[in-house]
């Protein structure tokens, strides 16, 4: 294979530029813009501060895609952890070009470290699959410098553990970084739903009752499938209300006639808004003793602690609901904006 | 062979269980088709859309077990909507309208009604066996409807299954002449259980090797339960809560002496860290031990089972038995095939967790492990060329690191080297998980070595399409790919586009393949469904008009014989 072949033979070059470049740090914002870049010896010890800081909230900022692409953006989330730095990588073995849209991305070579290399002869495989990146990055690379002594992540890394995905502690990370990844760490709902019951009803718990997350149902009237939401990640009545109206707008969109249209605009959230808070639908839960009641009585931590499932209901269904946790107690029913 | 009369041959047949070697046989001439096609006993279905319930019962028609699976494998961790498909109602009701004499079921993530758990209790005779595993939609009612209506029923196995508990009287279902049962786990059950009944039930039941119970089963039901049923084999405790000497305790510790058959622990779901010295005479034949969801023993009790459960052969844990405590697996465990350590605090807060050197430790003193799942906060690749240099012999590497893209700890590099070693040292590995900073680096190693592995489960890892081309090219035994938030596009997707006909399933989902690149695909490739997955809704894809490179959020690929399926939801957009 040709790639192999150039490989092997630039392999005695990229050996001697290797031990005379230093740390490369090249970063993109999701414009494609390189903001921040220390070619030649710089050491990343050597930024300043501010230049770290710079970098870490630069890097919350990155999404994959070319510049100028119309890659619609990540939830930011996934933005902070998805290689959110990138660096180039021999951009003098041009692939044919390719319609990814992907951005450069680092390459760590190991030469330095002590680990062993059995393989020292593979590790410049390193192919280029992104040609047309890297054909406009080579301009910063002159004479196919573009090596490797990267240690763009470790700067990366070295931000991650201030807090990029723990919760809200790092005064670091960007208001946007609620940092919990759909479906991370992969472990089943089921296990998490029961470690957290278990560590809720535990008094040897310190510090954190029900840290996981706890996932109920959401059904709603009309609505053709379930939709499961995580109670822990909000923390009132008024973000769950918003999240859920968000989830099923789409379905009140249709049915209050609008034109299918193809975002959400002002008019058609205030639309949904007056339907979830007037008098069209109100928001019901199951607890744990298989009652259904109205949503709102109960300060949010207890809400949490007993709602086993949410219900969407039409207003005209939910009349007769106890809004008190009097069981079966039928009370003058409070109907509930 | 061929002078020996068929009934010869089956009988023969009869002896070669695997579902890989049944499949070879029927290769080999029509009449050993023919023969193995009417013989088949247990048939396995590992996508329950790759084939129709009637195409089955064309080709076996006398099978009498049938194993189902649903959904994708990363639905276990929501990232499948809610409503994706994997019913099994259609399966049962083809089954049911034929002769079919079917006698056990094993489900894995799939939805099952009450209506179909109706269904199936009233169509087949002689049903003896009902596994769920990770399925959904169903209640105790159709709980209640498998308890009257099986009257030969062996196996109820519940395992980790959601379920609408609705405190019915499901156990009191059991008809007083049931005395078949021999598993009866309930243990995902979250409401009351009916005490008496469950008493009556395991009393009448002689053969019941297997009891698993749930939470709402205390301290003293579970004494009176052991008194009935000192044959057990595997036990999973409910609940926990009572003081040291009490009665109850002291009942259950002298019933506990007289199983001298339990060879498995499970459950713990709300436990005092004491209650486990009621288990000291059995802990030296114990096997199997799950303590994965006992958050509330730890520490020095756990350790003190630990030490005397020499002859442990599989152990899942929670990751607070710490280095240390692995230390003491290690030394104690010398039969240990399988670990798992589960992560108790999610998100990586550095809480006391295992390292690098819980592994090491447990590599280095158990020569017989082959599977391993690990949850650390940090790894090195020292400690991995290590490990895999202590236990050439897994099967099932996986391996999860809490943060994403966190590389070696000490040296800061990925730990493309690390997991190059585990794939260059364990030749039958099966099964891997990545994690951690990897760069294409690392699937250059598996695709070269991993050359049995079957399946693959990848994380935030790569820089470009190379990367999964390595794998795709050299893994040749590659059956379930599993692909999330790397950047992979339409490359290596549409590679080599043959490769999907030879694996089970395909998933991608926050990579860089475009609408345009699936559209190609499912074009070159008729005999794939390939599904788009858009929660936002399919048709705003198309109206924005960038339709070609837009990004698809989620992919989901597979081999099918039967089609695009008619149950897909709104939100599912099959090429």
């Amino acid at each position: 294979m040709t790639l192999e072949e150039e490989l092997q033979s630039n392999v005695s070059v990229e050996s001697s530029t290797r031990n005379t470049i230093g740390v490369v740090l090249k970063e993109h914002n999701y414009l494609g813009l390189s903001d921040c870049s220390s070619v030649g010896s710089s050491n990343l010890s050597g930024l300043a501060d501010d230049d770290k800081a710079t970098i870490s909230l630069k890097a919350t900022e990155l999404t994959l895609g070319l510049p100028g692409s119309q890659s619609p953006a990540r939830d930011t989330e996934l933005n902070l952890l998805s290689s959110p730095v990138k660096l180039d990588e021999k951009p003098f073995f041009p692939l044919l070009p390719s319609k990814d849209e992907i951005c450069a991305s680092s390459s760590q070579k190991n030469v330095a470290s002590g680990n062993k290399r059995g393989f020292s002869d593979t590790m410049d495989k390193f192919p280029d699959a992104k040609s047309s990146v890297y054909a406009e990055k080579n301009w910063m690379f002159p004479e196919g410098v573009a090596n490797t002594q990267a240690v763009v992540k470790k700067e990366v890394a070295q931000n991650i553990p201030k807090g990029k995905l723990s919760t809200t502690n790092n005064s670091s990370s960007p208001p946007a970084a609620k940092a919990q990844i759909v479906g991370w760490p992969p472990v089943r709902s089921y296990r998490k739903n029961t470690l957290a019951t278990t560590c809720k009803n535990s008094d040897e718990v310190d510090g954190k009752p029900g840290s996981g997350p706890l996932f109920v149902k959401v059904s709603m009237d009309g609505a053709p499938y379930l939709r499961k939401v995580d109670l822990r990640s909000y923390s009132s009545y008024g973000e769950l209300s918003a999240a859920l109206e968000k989830m099923f707008t789409t379905f009140t969109l249709g049915q209050c006639g609008s034109n299918g249209a193809t975002g959400k605009n002002v008019r058609n959230e205030t639309k949904l808004k007056d339907l979830l808070n007037g008098k069209d639908y109100v928001l019901t839960y199951e607890d744990k003793d298989g009652d259904w009641m109205l949503v709102g009585d109960f300060s949010w931590e207890i809400f949490i602690g007993v709602c086993k499932k949410l219900k969407i209901m039409k207003g005209s269904d939910a009349i007769g609901l106890a809004a008190a946790p009097a069981p079966r107690a039928m009370e003058k029913p409070k109907m509930r904006a | 062979m061929n002078y020996f009369p068929d009934e010869v041959i089956e009988h023969v047949f009869n002896f070669v269980t695997s579902h890989k070697d049944r499949n070879s046989i029927s290769l080999v001439c029509k009449s050993w088709f023919k023969i193995e096609r009417y013989s088949r006993q247990n048939v396995f279905i590992g996508n329950c859309y790759s084939i129709s319930p009637e195409r089955l019962l064309g080709r076996f028609p006398c099978f009498k077990s049938l194993t189902l699976k649903g959904k994708p494998h990363f639905a276990d961790f929501n990232l499948v909507p809610h409503g994706w498909g994997g019913f099994v109602q259609p399966w049962i009701e083809a089954l049911a309208r034929s002769r079919v004499g079917l006698e056990e079921l094993r489900l894995k993530r799939m939805v099952v009604t009450d209506e179909s758990l109706e269904l199936l209790s009233r169509s087949f005779v002689n049903f003896k066996s009902l596994v769920l595993v990770s399925c959904e939609g169903f209640s105790t009612d159709g709980l209640a409807s498998i308890a009257s209506n099986c009257r030969y029923l062996q196996d109820l196995d519940l395992q980790e299954n959601e379920i609408d508990d609705h405190r019915g009287q499901w156990l009191s279902c059991f008809p007083e002449t049931s005395t078949t049962l021999v598993t009866l786990n309930f243990a995902c059950l979250e409401g009351e259980t009916n005490l008496v009944a469950l008493e009556r039930l395991v009393a009448r039941s002689p053969n019941l090797r297997s009891l698993k119970l749930n939470r709402a089963v205390p301290l003293d039901a579970l004494a009176r339960l052991m008194v009935c049923a000192p044959q057990i084999v595997e036990l999973g405790v409910g609940s926990y809560e009572d003081e040291q000497d009490s009665e109850s305790c002291l009942k259950l510790q002298a019933a506990i002496k007289k199983c001298t058959s339990l060879r498995s622990l499970s459950g713990f779901l709300e436990a005092a860290p004491h209650c486990l010295s009621a288990f000291n005479p059995v802990c030296h034949n114990l096997t199997s031990l799950n303590l994965s969801y006992a958050a509330e023993i730890h520490g020095s009790h756990l350790i003190w089972l630990i030490e005397h459960c020499k002859k442990l052969q599989r152990l899942w844990i929670l990751d607070s038995i710490g280095d240390k405590g692995l230390e003491v697996v290690a030394s104690t465990c010398k039969e240990l095939q399988e670990l798992r350590v589960f992560p108790t605090d999610l998100h990586g807060g550095g809480n006391t967790a295992v390292t690098e050197d819980g592994l090491v430790a447990i590599s280095a003193g158990c020569p017989k492990l082959h599977s391993i799942l690990y949850f650390c906060q940090q790894m090195t690749n020292a400690a991995l060329i290590t490990v895999a240099k202590n236990c050439p012999n897994f099967i099932r590497f996986r391996l999860c690191i809490l943060e994403p893209h966190k590389p070696d700890h000490v040296t800061s590099q990925p730990l493309d080297e690390g997991f190059g070693a585990i794939v260059q040292a364990c030749k039958n590995l099966k099964r891997l998980s990545v994690s951690g900073l990897l760069t294409d680096q690392v699937f250059l190693y598996i695709g070269m070595f991993a050359t049995r592995l079957e399946m693959l489960s990848i994380a935030f890892a790569g820089d470009t399409d190379k990367g999964m081309l390595y794998v795709l090219n050299g893994c040749k035994k590659m059956r379930k790919l599993e692909i999330r938030d790397s950047p992979f596009g339409d490359t290596a997707l549409l590679a080599d586009v043959n490769k999907y006909g030879a694996m089970r399933s395909l998933w991608m989902s926050s990579c860089e393949v475009t609408l345009g690149g699936c559209k190609r695909l499912a074009q070159k490739a008729p005999w794939l469904n390939v599904e788009i997955i858009n929660e936002n809704d399919n048709n705003r894809m198309e109206e924005n008009g960038y339709e070609g490179r837009q990004k698809v959020d989620k992919l989901y690929l597979y081999r099918t014989v039967v089609g695009t399926r008619v149950d897909a939801p709104p939100f599912v957009w099959i090429l």
